[in-house]
């Protein structure tokens, strides 16, 4: 399996969000030369994350306004309460639509729309979490032809999410987060 | 040949012809709504409503009458919060309400209200600032049932701490029960609220101007526009609005990417509230 042309790389994570999160984002260069969304489910103030995670890391991280055009080396963090995601032109837009499994915003969403507009080179990336949101979306990607990571259940905070994604998406490439950030890492450096 | 065209589906093509006879048909416009959100309410429509697919739908929505109700629904109905944003509430009140102030009478259009969670936040602050009863105010919104609810003033109980809460954060003078009565499990607003409100069926797609309002408040529906329905809307809003006159957008919308952007300047960064150059 290659990403002969990525495009972009998803990623949604819930309890236990943060910790792997910045065992990722902090390795990421400012030139990295993909865009990265990301959905976290956090009830509290995820505006302090994006402030949190900015200060952390080389490579841009914010909440990002509708309609914006989306661009390489930058983290774009859903903002609370809005589902976050792409439009064909490969903008952001945002909706106040209603949760999608008690989730806004939801990683499914985020998922399916970025499949839509990137196909097959999107990467997605499935972490920590106690819910079974973004396992749709995961299958979603894998259908498109995209790539999915999941982090191992086995050693992830929380278990329940990479497992319910690996149920739908049985091909997904499994890793540790060290994988994950080494397989992020060699993307787009062709 | 492009790769949008390429990759065009056989959904994406329905979509399209979709939405082309539910304009041609009903007038109702979604031609230029974001793509990626309205495809995930019609794919919704389409799962709940028990057709096959979107060419069945258009079938049924072209020889039948019923139908586009219950579609309109899909695609229109918001549910918000009373004083959703509160920060955005208290920047009304702190600084844009001691401008208005000064005028003898206002007038506040509510742009897509819906089911008037917005429309009785707004009142409700002018009635704490004394400015109700010289404020005619404009709620519109495409959807006649939403409308209709908003009109009505009638919301769920359990709803109540969620509103209650955030009046609070925004600054509220007053008690928010001292608005609404109690019965069966909703929460009724009081009518004296709404004495000077005009509900009115107007689209931002297809309508034109109507009033010259002081203040604009349209928060969260331009989210569902592309980029070329924003900027109309935007041009409707900036010919509404008299000199210097205030346009409140959604805390995570912007006016950078529009084409008239600079009508506009920036009143209160952070709270996505405009101000009308003169001219």
């Amino acid at each position: 399996m290659s990403e002969a042309d990525p495009r972009a790389v998803v990623i949604g994570a819930s309890a236990g969000a943060v910790q792997a999160l910045s065992e990722i984002l902090p390795r990421l260069p400012a030139d990295y030369p993909l865009p990265v969304l990301i959905v976290v489910h956090v009830p509290d103030s995820p505006s302090g994350l994006v402030t949190l995670f900015a200060s952390k890391s080389a490579v841009a991280v914010r909440e990002p306004e509708d309609k914006e055009p989306i661009v390489p080396a930058t983290v774009y963090v859903a903002p609370p309460g809005y589902h976050l995601l792409v439009e064909p032109d490969r903008s952001i837009a945002l909706s106040t639509d209603e949760p999608v499994l008690f989730s806004r915003p939801s990683i499914d969403v985020l998922f399916e729309s970025a499949a839509e507009s990137y196909g097959r080179g999107l990467v997605a990336v499935i972490l920590t979490g106690a819910n079974e949101d973004g396992a749709r979306g995961a299958a979603a990607v894998h259908a498109a032809g995209g790539t999915v990571l999941v982090e191992d259940p086995a050693h992830a905070y929380a278990a329940t999410m990479p497992s319910a994604a690996l149920l739908r998406c049985p091909d997904a490439i499994v890793l540790s987060l060290d994988g994950i950030v080494d397989h992020l890492l060699n993307l787009g450096t062709s | 040949m492009s790769e949008a065209v390429r990759s065009e589906s056989v959904e994406d093509i329905e979509i399209q012809l979709l939405l082309e006879a539910l304009y041609r048909r009903y007038h109702y416009d979604f031609r230029h709504y974001a793509r990626a959100s309205i495809k995930r309410r019609l794919r919704q429509a389409l799962e709940q409503l028990g057709f096959k697919n979107f060419s069945a739908m258009q079938q049924a929505l072209l020889h039948g009458d019923t139908l586009v109700t219950r579609l309109l629904d899909y695609l229109t109905v918001q549910v918000s919060e009373m004083f959703r944003d509160p920060g955005y509430f208290r920047a009304v009140r702190e600084k844009v309400l001691p401008h208005l102030r000064t005028y003898p009478s206002l007038k506040l259009w509510i742009a897509g209200c819906s089911q008037g969670e917005e429309l009785y936040s707004f009142a409700i602050m002018l009635h704490e600032e004394g400015l109700l009863d010289r404020t005619l105010i404009y709620a519109t919104d495409i959807n006649p049932a939403a409308l209709e609810a908003a009109q009505a003033g009638v919301y769920a109980l359990d709803r109540l701490a969620a509103f209650t809460r955030n009046h609070q954060l925004a600054g509220g003078k007053s008690s928010l029960s001292d608005y609404y009565t109690t019965a069966y499990g909703r929460a009724v607003f009081d009518k004296a609220l709404r004495a000077q409100v005009v509900f009115s069926d107007h689209s931002l797609v297809t309508d034109a101007v109507f009033a010259e309002c002081q203040f604009v408040s349209c928060r969260n529906v331009m989210i569902y526009f592309d980029r070329q329905l924003q900027d109309r809307a935007v041009g409707l809003f900036r010919d509404s609005l008299s000199r210097r006159g205030f346009l409140g957008l959604g805390s995570k919308e912007t006016l950078r990417f529009s084409a008239h952007a600079d009508a506009f300047s920036e009143f209160v960064r952070e709270e996505k509230i405009y101000q009308r150059r003169d001219g």
